[in-house]
């Protein structure tokens, strides 16, 4: 692995500063004598700057915030339907969203990558990254439409009486006047569990998708640190969630602002 | 205009309505007191089938809607309705809470649902709260434009279920004003309410409803006046 290092840093003849701060210590570290820091900036231009391996982290978070992105809208229109059905008075459909629900929510995650991968898609040569999209998503459905379904519960039988009494059809109703109350209630429990799904999808890494957790694995697998690659990508994992959890707290601020107009 | 014939709603065990008979005219203003639990608020609910009896007829215009050929939501929007709760749509602004039903069900374009609404809201004194929302507005406010709303269907009867029990004392007197306008106007009206005042003044007909059934039907002079049921006497002397 030095070996590849050294031959790396020769080729770079015109170094940057990071690779002239790394030529500093490198006879040091091949003797195996690196002190504190020095180990980490080691660690640091190993697993990040060296071969611009920083990119793989890149490219792996745009990957999973790509998958994150469709799969949430998967999961919101899968689940939407899923909340309707559950709420149609139709014994059939009730009974049919309430076993899918059942289903994913009873087993899980990884096992129904699996299946959807190995079992679904297994002979047919398609996208990973769609792939992931279909298993997320259809995980997240079944959250999803218990999330809308409480929030449409939550809207007062009032509105729906006030609507009928206008001559307005059950779904014109529910289109017009309950759905977008219920969904401003769920809007807060939607957002989170995005933020969930974000992390979920690292699960993808053992269908060989490069998203964030795999690349990290990758970058393992290329320099043998055990931490450094992991805890990279774990820092972006948290920055993303950390900024959509501040918007979150925005957003919930907002709404509670909204109630008094 | 609304024919009733031997109308039931049980609620499981619960018997509500035991049997009503009842024929209201173009024109007529019918109020039905009552104690609570009596059934009044469901029968009401029941004559645009927000209720659905467990037996008996309902016939409207000639239509039974009673029947399951019947499409409800036609006969619904020749129908007002005006609840204890107001049930304005929050999210919407006081003209398109207004606006809304007219346009959907395509019975006028968008410029006329916003010009009858003006005018009608110039009607309850409200034309400058066209943009506001209702979370904005007083009770009394607000069950004006739940009363606008309504209207702005043009509806040919116009159902009134205790609009003014959920409102603070001082804003009861606004209501009613509107909703006297209205029985001057010709509009046929059915009223639950225990405004006996209202019941008195505006009334062409009362009811006096109590354990699901009709017990003493008059007119107001009868009604208050000189009572024949003994449960209709006992009613009025705790209420007047």
């Amino acid at each position: 692995m030095l070996s590849t290092l050294m031959l790396g840093t020769a080729q770079a003849a015109s170094a940057n500063l990071f690779d002239q701060w790394w030529l500093l210590i490198k006879d040091k570290a091949i003797a195996g004598d690196l002190s504190f820091w020095e180990n980490i900036y080691k660690e640091i231009y190993q697993n990040v700057i060296f071969n611009n391996r920083w990119v793989n982290y890149l490219k792996g978070l745009g990957i999973t915030l790509e998958v994150s992105f469709f799969a949430a809208l998967v999961g919101l229109v899968l689940g939407m339907l899923l909340a309707m059905m559950r709420l149609s008075g139709v014994k059939p459909l009730e009974k049919i969203a309430g076993i899918y629900i059942g289903v994913i929510r009873g087993t899980p995650m990884l096992l129904q990558v699996l299946i959807i991968n190995f079992g679904l898609f297994g002979s047919i040569a398609i996208d990973r990254v769609v792939i992931g999209v279909i298993a997320c998503g259809i995980n997240s459905a079944a959250y999803v439409s218990e999330i809308i379904r409480s929030g449409i519960l939550s809207v007062d039988k009032g509105q729906t009486e006030a609507g009928r009494s206008l001559g307005l059809t059950q779904w014109s109703t529910m289109r017009l006047i309950i759905f977008p109350q219920a969904l401003k209630t769920a809007l807060p429990a939607l957002c989170n569990e995005f933020i969930t799904l974000i992390k979920e999808t690292s699960i993808l890494a053992y269908i060989a998708l490069t998203e964030l957790t795999k690349a990290g694995d990758y970058i393992r697998s290329k320099t043998y640190s055990a931490f450094t690659p992991y805890i990279v990508s774990g820092i972006l994992y948290l920055v993303v969630t950390g900024v959509l959890t501040k918007l979150l707290g925005k957003l919930e601020r907002r709404l509670r602002q909204g109630d008094n107009r | 205009m609304i024919t009733v014939k031997d109308l039931h709603k049980h609620f499981g065990e619960l018997k509500v309505l035991n049997g009503i008979d009842q024929h209201i005219s173009p024109g007529e203003k019918v109020v039905i007191i009552g104690p609570s639990g009596s059934g009044k608020s469901t029968f009401l609910r029941c004559l645009n089938l927000l209720e659905v009896p467990t037996g008996g007829q309902i016939f409207f215009e000639g239509t039974e809607i009673t029947s399951p050929k019947t499409n409800i939501d036609a006969v619904r929007c020749r129908m007002g309705m005006v609840f204890q709760q107001f049930n304005l749509f929050p999210h919407l602004s006081v003209m398109e809470n207004i606006t809304l039903a007219p346009i959907t069900n395509k019975l006028m374009s968008k410029e006329q649902a916003r010009a009858r609404a003006l005018e009608l809201l110039e009607r309850v004194g409200l034309p400058e709260k066209a943009d506001a929302y209702p979370k904005q507005l007083s009770g009394g406010q607000q069950q004006r434009i739940a009363i606008v709303r309504a209207l702005a269907m043009n509806p040919d009867v116009m159902l009134f279920d205790e609009p003014t029990s959920a409102l603070d004392p001082e804003m009861v007197g606004e209501v009613l004003e509107v909703m006297k306008a209205l029985a001057r106007d010709g509009m046929t009206m059915v009223v639950v309410t225990h405004e006996m005042g209202f019941a008195r003044e505006v009334g062409d007909r009362v009811l006096f409803m109590d354990a699901g059934v009709v017990l003493e039907e008059g007119t107001p002079k009868q009604i208050f006046e000189t009572p024949q049921n003994a449960r209709t006497q006992d009613f009025l002397r705790k209420v007047l």
